[in-house]
């Protein structure tokens, strides 16, 4: 490749980098003349999908953003809210994203996960929070694919080797397999963290004549063009791509952390970004753009990792672990000290200025003049064609099977078998504040605020057979799912992160899917007063043509004033007495159960009703709150009898159930209608919860006991929780054997 | 108490160990920057905590041995001051020739974070006089490393000397014997994989690390 500022551009050469024949001309509009080589390239990954959401942006505008405990919403690097006081009065704020790192993952599965992490890290400590609690959402192929298990192998090594060395607990997660990924795995990683709320840091340069400190790892030559590869589709030859993922290194990581909060501490930033996709030209646009300011930056300055570096590699790489801070005048020497004190890199490579330009210059040349606005004022918006996207229609009648032989298929599912061989490989427990973790036996993670009696309770979730069956229902599902799984374990629900995982968005059917799954979700959030305070969007997740499942992951905190008062689903004992909270009116459409036992997979899925959510979930919460549930469980995936399963598993004690429906057995056991929950209450008290609940309107019913070794549903199974145990525990580690 | 708990570019069990110390014994900690060519006088307890020192790159631990403040903390070892390493901490005191063997890579190949329960073989050290007589307790681990070796000749030495202090229950890395952390001969220096900094209280799933910290309060109101 050579790349030389005075190699011509064409829109023959536009088009390689993704730019449209069309957006290739507003740059022509704008610039009054052709860009060169630099100037492209910086368009070019500035105006990526993934960097300017342009077939996105008109559809998110829907989501409910602002909120009692919004700080701060969308278009900062993470969003931020309010979680109350602190023990020396200050105010906290909990500080979060999710983001995808989908296509490096798939041509490199370990750095691509480990650099999805590292990422998402930086998006929360640039903020000015410490990174307290990871999750991670997987999807991959299905298991019998020729390349399933080697890419589960590098993600899982690749999200625990980043993770565990830079020391924050990776606390829950979920992971899926289905052919629908075999082209296309999915990594969504979260990170949530704490800063106090006066001390939240922004990128936008607030004033000029300051300077812009670069610090952190040297700039290489990897993952130049990360951002325009993650926006496109891929074909056969997706391996030649992968020079264009980056490299990370958690040490470096670690230290950059600790620089960072320390440099802020010290009073000596102004604004600061990192670099993450796009690396040094989105931060540095961003960075002025979002000031009104312009910026100039000499390239010589850069701290470069190899020789020879042109500007237009410097611009476009996306190596790790890289910092842009705008100082306030006269504090450079602070931030030298410091970043001395860590062992970075660190250079003052340009300054602000009242241009509304970015002037790069390299080798005394000036190698890029553009104006900012531009840059992302002008960046494309389309308002994509679209029809309504394929759905399923209702489900006639459902096949029956045996419900013992149905229930040992589907704990052991790939779905829904234990997923230990994974988490084990994530260190859950540093930092010493993780009350509940992917072993706990819990519906999300929890983790203490350090040094209070409060808690953040972290979920992720999206059931993605849902959302292509019917994708506005899906998309409901997924929020409520996950206000679900916060509720079950006894925290308020506060926000909301997104990751929208889909196809191309140039086929009209997969932009019906994106505009329906947003408008359900969308839908979910105002009912539940659960609004999205960050996300990422994902598109192009296509090989061949075929496009993954719609898969809208959604990332969601709570907090608990007072994490005594949590619940989960490994606190059953013998004579607790089991009450089904919610209807069950039999929901088996694109079921677990259909598909693991039947291989079918069809059916309307089931109706979200969010008033009822609402209703049954405050209701349940109450018990957790005056300590009357004594275990929790939501019911989700595979319905009432793997609920049953993971309490009973998880407590060490068995279940006897029973149908007091006038459904068929294995409807009641595995019908998956939402809005319902499993509690366990004392016998005493059983009597007095169902008053409570028909009082509140909450439909409820006593359907079983604690006691015993086995998980029974009376007259119709009835088998020893130790073999259920073996059924969901062998199937993983013996595929990844 | 007086305790100092050391920091290394990629320690992240610092201010676990500095917080469990507190909790436990309301001792004063002290953190300990590791270019340090002093430690603070007096001390009673020096911890080398968790994480991931220099990255770990080269082998767990190397680096860290030879960084100005261990040569301190050897010194103040050989006069008898308290030495605890913990996951990463016993690997930089195996390195650093403070205790006797090495830390290998798991026989599972794997990082393996799980709680883990072990035997309290030796409750006559001044770190689990705390503890009841084969006591067994439940504390978490999480380590890539900690695979515990020696060689027959050593093994044999500390098994006949008492200095296997923990003991798996099952073992989860290959290690020999089971062990999980031992002392050095003189009994002030002790270095375990298992994280008692992340087990002093029940929130945290179990205090049983608590008794290790309140051991040494113990010796140190008898004296």
């Amino acid at each position: 490749m050579t790349t030389t500022t005075a190699q011509k551009t064409t829109a023959e050469l536009a088009a390689e980098y993704g730019l449209k024949p069309d957006e290739y001309q507003v740059i022509l509009d704008r610039l009054g003349r052709e860009p060169n080589y630099v100037e492209l390239g910086v368009f070019s990954v500035m105006w990526s999908e993934h960097c300017s959401y342009k077939s996105s942006r008109m559809h998110l505008r829907k989501f409910p953003v602002t909120g009692e405990r919004v700080i701060c919403g969308p278009g900062e690097n993470a969003g931020v809210i309010d979680i109350g006081d602190g023990p020396d009065g200050q105010k906290l704020a909990c500080i979060f994203k999710m983001e995808s790192h989908n296509h490096p993952s798939y041509i490199e599965p370990f750095q691509g996960a480990a650099t999805g992490v590292g990422g998402i890290m930086r998006d929360v400590f640039t903020m000015g929070a410490r990174p307290v609690a990871l999750l991670n959402a997987l999807r991959f192929g299905e298991p019998s694919h020729q390349k399933t298990k080697r890419i589960v192998e590098g993600v899982v090594a690749g999200i625990g080797g980043y993770g565990n060395c830079v020391g924050v607990p990776t606390v829950a997660g979920e992971t899926n397999f289905h052919s629908g990924y075999n082209g296309n795995c999915l990594v969504n990683a979260m990170c949530v963290g704490l800063a106090d709320a006066d001390k939240i840091f922004y990128s936008a340069a607030p004033e000029p004549g300051l300077p812009v400190v670069y610090f952190g790892s040297k700039t290489g030559r990897d993952g130049i063009h990360g951002a325009t590869m993650s926006s496109a589709e891929f074909s056969e030859d997706s391996e030649e791509k992968r020079p264009t993922v980056q490299v990370g290194d958690p040490f470096a990581e670690k230290l950059l952390i600790e620089a960072t909060l320390e440099l802020m501490a010290s009073g000596a930033v102004a604004a600061i970004q990192d670099m993450g996709a796009a690396g040094l030209t989105s931060s540095s646009v961003e960075m002025a753009g979002k000031g009104g300011l312009g910026i100039t930056l000499d390239l010589d300055k850069v701290p470069q990792r190899e020789e020879n570096m042109s500007a237009y590699e410097m611009m476009l790489s996306e190596s790790q672990e890289r910092m842009l801070a705008i100082l306030k005048p006269g504090r450079e020497e602070d931030g030298y000290r410091i970043f001395k004190k860590w062992g970075l890199d660190a250079a003052v490579i340009g300054e602000t200025n009242t241009s509304g330009h970015i002037v790069l210059t390299h080798k005394g040349e000036v190698v890029c003049d553009l104006p900012l606005g531009p840059l992302s004022d002008d960046a494309p918006l389309y308002d994509r064609p679209w029809v309504e996207p394929d759905m399923e229609a209702p489900l006639g009648s459902a096949p029956s099977a045996p419900v013992g032989d149905a229930l040992l298929a589907i704990l052991a599912s790939p779905d829904m078998a234990s997923k230990r061989w994974l988490w084990e490989q994530y260190d859950r427990h540093v930092m010493a504040d993780t009350l509940a973790d992917s072993a706990t036996g819990s519906d999300a993670g929890m983790v203490r605020v350090h040094g209070t009696r409060k808690a953040l309770a972290v979920t992720s979730d999206v059931t993605p057979r849902y959302v292509k069956a019917n994708p506005y229902e899906g998309g409901k599902q997924a929020v409520a799912e996950a206000w679900r799984n916060l509720t079950a374990v006894g925290a308020d629900p506060i926000a909301i992160t997104d990751n929208l995982n889909f196809g191309n968005p140039e086929r009209p059917k997969i932009m019906g899917q994106i505009v329906r799954a947003i408008d359900g979700m969308a839908e979910a959030c105002r009912e539940l007063n659960f609004p999205v305070v960050s996300g990422n969007v994902s598109l192009y997740n296509e090989t061949n043509g075929v496009a993954i499942p719609p898969t809208p992951t959604v990332g969601a905190v709570g907090l608990l004033e007072d994490y005594d008062l949590r619940a989960g689903f490994h606190t059953l004992k013998t004579g607790h007495v089991l009450i089904l909270i919610g209807e069950t009116a039999g929901e088996l459409g694109s079921s677990i159960y259909l598909r693991e036992v039947h291989g079918i997979e069809a059916g309307a899925p089931p109706k979200v009703d969010l008033a009822t959510e609402k209703l049954n979930g405050d209701f349940v919460r109450g018990l957790i709150q005056s300590k009357t549930a004594k275990a929790v469980h939501d019911l989700s995936d595979g319905g009432l009898l793997p609920a049953a399963f993971d309490m009973a598993s998880a407590s060490k004690v068995g279940i006897e159930l029973r149908n007091t429906t006038g459904l068929e057995d294995f409807v009641f056991a595995f019908a998956e209608d939402q809005a319902r929950y499993l509690i366990a209450v004392d016998g005493a008290s059983a009597h007095l919860v169902l008053a409570k609940a028909a009082e509140a309107g909450v439909v409820a019913a006593t359907i079983g006991v604690a006691g015993g070794t086995d998980l029974s549903l009376t007259g119709a199974m009835s088998l020893s929780l130790e073999q259920l145990r073996t059924a969901n525990e062998r199937w993983l580690p013996e595929y990844m054997a | 108490m007086k305790a100092a708990v050391l920091v290394f570019p990629g320690s992240n069990c610092d201010r676990d160990c500095k917080v469990a110390v507190e909790t436990t014994t309301g001792a004063q900690v002290e953190m300990v920057w590791h270019e340090e060519t002093s430690l603070p006088s007096n001390l009673d307890l020096i911890v080398v905590p968790g994480g991931f020192s220099y990255g770990d790159y080269l082998r767990c631990g190397a680096m860290a041995s030879l960084s100005p403040v261990m040569a301190e903390v050897v010194k103040a070892a050989n006069a008898g001051v308290s030495v605890l390493g913990i996951c990463n901490g016993f690997q930089i005191l195996c390195e650093s020739g403070l205790l006797p063997g090495a830390l290998l890579r798991n026989s599972g190949l794997k990082y393996v974070c799980k709680p883990i329960e072990l035997t309290i073989e030796n409750r006559k050290t001044r770190f689990t006089s705390a503890y009841g007589e084969q006591q067994t307790v439940w504390m978490t681990q999480g380590n890539g490393d900690g695979n515990f070796f020696a060689e027959p000749d050593v093994l044999k030495t500390i098994e006949d000397n008492g200095q296997v202090v923990f003991r798996y229950v099952e073992n989860p890395n290959g290690s020999a014997n089971n062990i999980a952390g031992i002392v050095n001969s003189a009994g002030n220096v002790l270095g375990m994989m298992p994280h008692p900094d992340r087990a002093f209280e029940p929130a945290l799933g179990s205090a049983d690390g608590a008794p290790l910290f309140h051991s040494l309060m113990k010796v140190l109101q008898a004296a």
